[in-house]
């Protein structure tokens, strides 16, 4: 019996110190500020921006936010044609400008989106690695919350971007394909969308944990 | 249908049309001003390019309710720009066409490349010149005459 506790007791420590490194793990886990998930407005503030990210990753918006030199069209973000470039300043080249085939409002007619400035997102707000893949949920929030990444948005103004930008806009209102048919919109309607980035804000613009 | 006021290379022109057509259909069927050319009328050639403001634009994808004040400058008005002469020029003497139903889309990209970069790099006529179809694959020709238009604009 003796010999059988001695041989117990370190297990036990071992097992204590794996449940306490967990306990611990689970509490961090989840937001970039060390803050617990067990506090309510931190957790929905990170199922909020789970819901912003969805919409950021969705094509109407990762396709103008490329690593890459080029932009990508469609639902399948496949590149864009025309041999079309972001060129120095995120609009194109001279004589193959972004406004050289969008105009200011949809071109439903022709099939061409477009809006106010059409442009590419500069490089330091880039959602996808350089093989046209998606970033991770914490590297977007990362980006986003990054100011001296993101024109020095803060909170409120990330708010205020999400809720009156133009392009951001344009979104939900992506007009018609060549084809006739709708473009696909974001998982979220803008309403829901702004609802979303304003319970992150208020949350503090919490970010999940990891790469 | 709606009527459209237009600047067309300095000259006031008014059309009755359907907002959804095109420049490019403007141009050719209304006002008959052939030298833009329709291509492939989904702004991946390049061959209808005309100017918006000084902005290189493909007529086929541009409905003429968008075209709004912006002066329109076409092949048929470019001589009467000093770029656009220079070009031209290289382009004879470069004889830089072959079957031509490309050229007025290339000079006219070529024209609004120059006038933002007087003196381009090969990669910048790479670059910008991309979205120019060229099915006589003119493109040396094409390039050489880029550079003799822009020194002789020096």
């Amino acid at each position: 019996m003796l010999a059988n506790h001695r041989l117990l007791f370190p297990v036990f420590l071992l097992a204590l110190l794996v449940f306490v490194t967990c306990i611990g793990l689970s509490a961090s886990a989840g937001n970039e500020s060390g803050g617990k998930v067990s506090d309510p407005k931190l957790a929905d503030g990170l199922a909020a921006w789970e819901q912003v990210y969805s919409v950021l990753t969705s094509p109407r918006c990762i396709n103008c936010h490329t690593a890459t030199n080029y932009p990508q069209q469609g639902d399948d973000r496949h590149r864009h044609f025309a041999n079309v470039i972001r060129g120095p300043a995120d609009r194109g080249v001279p004589a193959l400008n972004c406004a050289g085939c969008h105009q200011e409002q949809n071109a439903d007619s022709t099939g061409v989106p477009g809006g106010p400035d059409w442009h590419l997102a500069p490089l330091s707000m880039r959602w996808q690695d350089t093989n046209d893949r998606p970033l991770s949920s914490a590297l977007v929030c990362r980006a986003v919350t990054d100011r001296s990444r993101n024109e020095n948005m803060d909170g409120p103004a990330l708010l205020k971007h999400h809720q009156e930008a133009a392009l951001v806009l344009w979104a939900w209102s992506p007009g018609r394909r060549p084809d006739g048919s709708m473009r696909t919109s974001p998982p979220l309607s803008h309403t829901e969308f702004v609802d979303a980035t304003r319970r992150w804000v208020d949350a503090g613009t919490p970010c999940p944990r990891g790469r | 249908m709606a009527t459209y006021q237009l600047n067309v290379n300095g000259q006031p022109k008014q059309v009755n049309v359907d907002p959804s057509t095109p420049l490019l259909w403007v141009l050719r069927e209304e006002l008959k001003m052939t030298g833009t050319k329709y291509g492939c009328g989904i702004s991946a050639c390049g061959a209808c390019t005309v100017h918006l403001a000084g902005e290189a634009t493909r007529s086929c994808v541009v409905p003429i309710s968008l075209v709004g004040n912006r002066r329109v400058t076409t092949i048929e008005g470019v001589a009467q720009d000093p770029v656009g002469r220079a070009v031209q020029n290289a382009w004879v003497e470069n004889d830089v066409v072959q079957c031509g139903y490309c050229q007025s889309g290339q000079i006219m990209s070529v024209v609004a490349l120059l006038k933002e970069t007087p003196k381009p790099t090969d990669a910048n006529i790479e670059e910008s010149m991309g979205g120019n179809l060229c099915r006589c694959a003119t493109y040396v020709r094409i390039r050489e005459a880029i550079k003799r238009a822009a020194a002789q604009m020096t």
